[in-house]
C-alpha cells in the first residue's frame, strides 16, 4: 500500500533546515526505563489550573489512581504512575524553573505495569479524556479535553494529527507512529467523531516515511496520511494548518477559525488508550539522546527524575553543553537534573558543547543580512522587533507585530551576529501582554 | 537522591539551544573568496600598481576602523572582515593608475565617513566602498580618468578622423567610444559585439577589478550558490540594464559587461547593510539600480554611472523596506 499517501503541495515561507540528528534513536524500539527510587509527580504538568492533592503523606497508592485533581475547566487530573507509598507532598522544580506542588511516591519493589486502576469510561469521549489526564504531548501540554469541546460557534471540519516532529533529535512521536499506528489511527477516529470533523489528515514529515507507510497500512478510507516536507517548524500549528488545508489562521483568532483542529499523534494514541483500555496518562515515551552512552526511546513513568533517566541511558558520555528538556529549538535548558519527567516532555537532549549555540556577548550589531526575516515562518521582521525591544520601545515592537511571533527560534538560529532575537521578542510579548495590548 | 546526580556545572540559557554556524567572518570570507580570482587576474595583468592600490585602499579602510575603535574605546571589529571587504571593493573599483595616497584617502573616507560615523557595521545608509569611490571621483575627476587619453570631457575630446577608425583613439574606454558613437547617431558604425571577448576575458581599460567579466560572474554565482547573496539584486540589476539598453538602441550585452555593472550588481549592490530586507524589495532595488545606471550612462555626463546609481538606490532603501514590508502570516481576510 506504499505511495498511496498525499503529498503536501504547500509549504510555509521561511523556516530552517537544522541537522535533524535523529539517526541515533530513530531506529531504536521503545524500551521501558527502570522504575526510579522515587517519583516526584508534579500536580501541574499542564497549562491551566494546578491540581490539588487527593492523597496524603503515608497513603498507599495504586498505579492509575488519581492523586491530584481540580474542578477548573482548563486542567487535567494527575494519576499515580506506579504503586507505592506517598512519602511527601511538597515543592518540586520544573524544567521551566517554576516551583510547583508534587506528590512524591516511593514505588513498590515489584511493579506490574499491565495492572492499573481503570478510569471512568461511561461518559463522552471528552469526559473520558479529561478523566485520563491527557494533555498535548507535543510540548504545549494544553488539556486535550478542552480542545475536544470547541466553542459552539466554530465548526471543526478537518482534524489534523501532527506527526511532523520537526524538532531535531526527538524521535518519540516517530516511534509511536511506527510501533503503534493502530492506536494513533484509533485516536484520530475518536477525536474526529468527538468534534464532528469530516476529514482526518495525519501529517508526517518526509524524513519519517516508514512511519507514514505504517500508518497507511492501517488507515481506513476515513483517514488520510499526508507527507509534508521536512523543514522546521513544519509542526507549528499555524504552519501545519497552512500545509494541509491552505488557510492562514487569522491574526488574533483560534486555529479553529480555519475549521481545522490540530492534535499531536502521541496525544491521539493516549486518547485511544484511555477510551479503549481505560488507561490514564501515567507514562510517556521520552527520547534520551545526544552525549549519553546508550541513546534511546524510553517509556518513562511520569515523575521520574531526569537524572535517573539519563542514568538509564547509560549516563552522560563525554563533554556536555546544555542539557535540554524537549527539543533544542524550543526546549528548556536544565539547571538541575532532579526535575521530573512530565506529560509534555518528549526528550532529554544532552547537547555536545560544539553543537550548543554560542553564548551571546554584549549587543552585537544587526548587519541587515535579512536571514531572520527570510527564515521567519510568520513573515515577521525579527531584526526590527529586536531593535525596538532592546531599546524597551514596546510600541515599536507592537507595530512590527511582535505578538504574532510563535517563538519557534528560527531568527536566533540563523543570525550571523548571534543577536538574541527570539529572546528579545519574547520579552516584548511579555511586556505587551502585561500592558494589556491586544493582538 | 537516587541514581545519577546533577553535575556541578550546568549551562543554562533561553532557547533556541542550537545555532547555524555561519557568522560575519564566514560571510566576509566567502565574499573575499568570490572576489579573489578577479583580483588575482587584475594583479597579474596590471602588475605592481594593482598591488600598491590594494594595499593602500585596504590599509586606509582597516586602519581607520582600528583607530576609530581605539579612540572610541570600542572593542575591535577587524576580525569580522567587513573593513577588509570594503577596502578590497574600493580598490577593485578604481583604475590601476590611481596614486596610492588617493587609495588611502578613499579607504579612510569609506570607513570613517560612510561607516563609523553612522555607528559602525550595520548602521550605515550608504555603501562605504562606493562612498569612498564617489569621494575620489568628485575630488580628482581628472586623476581618476587617467586611463583616458583626452582629459577634459568625453564627447568633445573624441575627435575621430573622418576616415580613421575609433581604434585609433588610443586608450579611450569602450564606453566612451560607444557614447561617442551614440551621440553621433551611430555614424561610426561600431560593432560593440567585438568587445564581448575582451570584456569577458581580458580588458585593460577599466578598473582593475574588471579585467575579466567572466571571473566576476563566476564569483557572483558562487555567492548566490552559497546563499550569501540573494539572486534578486544582481538579476534585477543586470536584466534592467540589458533591457533598457536594448530599448535605447544600444547593445544589451555590451552594456552589461562594461562600466562596472558586474562588479556593482554582484558585489556592491548586494551589500547587506545598504540593501533592502525583503525579497520583493531586493528585486525592486536591483531593478532601480539598473534603471538609474542606464539613465545616467546614456544621458548623464559620465558613462561609468554605476557608483552613483547604487548610492542613489541606497538612499531609497528605508522607503523600499517599508513599502514592501512582508505581510505577516494571518493578517489577511479569510478566503472563501
Amino acid at each position: 500500500m506504499r505511495g498511496r499517501h498525499a503529498v503536501a503541495t504547500r509549504v510555509f515561507k521561511g523556516g530552517i533546515h537544522p541537522a535533524d540528528c535523529k539517526d541515533a534513536t530513530s531506529a531504536l524500539a521503545v524500551t521501558r526505563a527502570p522504575v526510579p527510587q522515587i517519583l516526584r509527580v508534579p500536580l501541574s504538568q499542564h497549562l491551566g489550573a494546578p491540581c490539588a492533592p487527593t492523597v496524603g503523606k503515608g497513603d498507599r497508592v495504586r498505579r492509575g489512581q488519581v492523586i491530584g485533581d481540580v474542578e477548573a475547566m482548563v486542567s487535567a487530573p494527575v494519576h499515580a504512575p506506579a504503586s507505592g507509598e506517598v512519602v511527601e507532598i511538597g515543592g518540586v522544580l520544573l524544567a521551566s524553573g517554576a516551583r510547583v506542588q508534587a506528590v512524591s511516591i516511593a514505588p513498590d519493589e515489584d511493579q506490574d505495569f499491565d495492572r492499573f486502576e481503570s478510569i471512568e469510561r461511561s461518559g463522552s469521549v471528552p469526559a473520558t479524556v479529561r478523566a485520563a489526564g491527557i494533555v498535548g504531548m507535543g510540548g504545549a501540554a494544553f488539556p486535550t479535553a478542552v480542545k475536544l469541546q470547541p466553542p459552539k460557534d466554530m465548526t471543526v471540519r478537518t482534524l489534523i494529527l501532527n506527526g511532523c516532529e520537526c524538532e531535531p533529535y526527538l524521535t518519540c512521536d516517530h516511534r509511536t507512529m511506527l510501533e503503534h499506528p493502530e492506536w494513533v489511527i484509533r485516536g484520530a477516529e475518536l477525536i474526529a467523531s468527538a468534534v464532528g470533523a469530516t476529514r482526518t489528515v495525519i501529517a508526517v514529515e518526509d524524513n519519517k516515511r516508514d512511519a507514514a507507510a505504517a500508518l497507511e497500512e492501517r488507515a481506513g478510507s476515513a483517514v488520510e496520511v499526508m507527507v509534508v516536507p521536512t523543514r522546521y517548524p513544519q509542526g507549528a500549528e499555524k504552519q501545519l494548518i497552512w500545509a494541509v488545508i491552505g488557510s492562514e489562521v487569522p491574526h488574533g483568532k483560534l486555529p479553529a477559525a480555519t475549521g481545522a483542529l490540530v492534535h499531536n499523534v502521541s496525544t491521539a494514541a493516549a486518547v485511544a488508550d484511555a477510551v479503549d483500555r481505560g488507561r490514564p496518562l501515567m507514562e510517556r515515551v521520552v527520547t534520551v539522546t545526544g552525549n549519553v552512552r546508550t541513546p534511546g526511546n524510553y517509556l518513562t513513568l511520569l515523575g521520574t527524575p531526569v537524572a535517573d533517566l539519563i542514568e538509564a541511558a547509560g549516563g552522560l558520555h563525554g563533554e556536555y553543553g546544555r542539557i535540554i528538556a524537549g527539543g533544542p529549538m524550543t526546549g528548556m535548558a536544565l539547571a538541575d537534573l532532579a526535575v521530573p519527567v512530565v506529560k509534555g516532555m518528549g526528550g532529554i537532549v544532552v547537547l555536545d558543547p560544539g553543537d550548543t549555540a554560542p553564548a551571546v556577548h554584549g549587543d552585537q550589531p544587526c548587519i541587515r543580512c535579512s536571514r531572520c526575516s527570510d527564515a521567519c515562518p510568520m513573515m515577521l521582521e525579527p531584526f526590527a522587533i529586536g531593535i525596538y525591544a532592546n531599546r524597551a520601545d514596546w510600541d515599536g515592537a507592537h507595530r512590527f507585530h511582535a505578538l504574532d511571533c510563535i517563538e519557534c527560534g528560527c531568527c536566533s538560529y540563523v543570525c550571523p551576529t548571534r543577536r538574541p532575537l527570539v529572546q528579545l521578542i519574547r520579552r516584548a510579548k511579555q511586556v505587551l501582554l502585561e500592558k494589556g495590548a491586544s493582538l | 537522591m537516587s541514581a545519577g546526580a546533577t553535575p556541578a556545572r550546568m549551562k543554562v540559557a533561553a532557547s533556541p539551544h542550537i545555532a547555524a554556524r555561519e557568522n560575519v567572518t564566514h560571510i566576509m570570507f566567502w565574499v573575499v573568496a568570490a572576489l579573489a580570482p578577479a583580483t588575482l587576474w587584475g594583479v597579474w595583468n596590471m602588475g605592481m600598481v594593482a598591488v600598491v592600490l590594494l594595499a593602500s585602499c585596504i590599509g586606509g579602510s582597516v586602519g581607520t576602523e582600528w583607530i576609530w575603535n581605539r579612540i572610541a574605546k570600542r572593542s575591535q571589529t577587524l576580525w569580522d572582515g567587513s573593513a577588509l571587504v570594503t577596502g578590497l571593493l574600493l580598490a577593485l573599483a578604481l583604475p590601476p593608475r590611481t596614486p596610492w595616497w588617493m587609495g588611502l584617502a578613499g579607504g579612510i573616507v569609506a570607513i570613517g565617513l560612510a561607516k563609523m560615523l553612522f555607528g559602525g557595521l550595520g548602521w550605515n545608509l550608504f555603501n562605504p566602498a562606493l562612498v569612498g569611490r564617489a569621494f575620489l571621483s568628485v575630488s580628482w575627476m581628472g586623476v581618476l580618468a587617467d586611463v583616458r587619453p583626452f582629459p577634459g570631457g568625453w564627447y568633445s575630446a573624441i575627435d575621430v578622423p573622418a576616415t580613421g577608425s575609433l581604434d585609433a583613439i588610443n586608450g579611450a574606454t569602450r564606453l566612451a567610444i560607444a557614447a561617442a558613437d551614440r551621440a553621433a547617431g551611430g555614424a561610426y558604425g561600431i560593432d560593440l559585439a567585438r568587445y564581448y571577448e575582451p570584456l569577458l576575458v581580458r580588458n585593460l581599460e577599466g578598473s582593475f577589478g574588471e579585467v575579466s567579466g567572466l571571473l566576476l560572474i563566476a564569483g557572483g554565482l558562487l555567492l548566490i550558490a552559497k546563499r550569501i547573496i540573494d539572486w534578486r539584486i544582481p538579476a534585477g540589476y543586470i536584466a534592467t540594464v540589458a533591457l533598457m539598453s536594448w530599448a535605447f538602441g544600444s547593445d544589451p550585452l555590451f552594456n552589461v559587461l562594461a562600466g562596472g555593472v558586474l562588479l556593482g550588481a554582484f558585489f556592491m549592490a548586494t551589500d547587506y547593510v545598504t540593501s533592502p530586507m525583503t525579497r520583493t524589495g531586493r528585486l525592486v532595488f536591483g531593478c532601480g539600480c539598473g534603471l538609474f545606471n542606464v539613465v545616467a550612462r546614456f544621458f548623464g555626463p559620465m558613462p561609468e554611472a554605476t557608483t552613483f546609481a547604487i548610492l542613489f538606490m541606497n538612499g531609497l532603501v528605508p522607503l523600499i523596506d517599508r513599502g514592501f514590508a512582508p505581510r505577516t502570516f494571518g493578517w489577511v481576510k479569510r478566503r472563501g
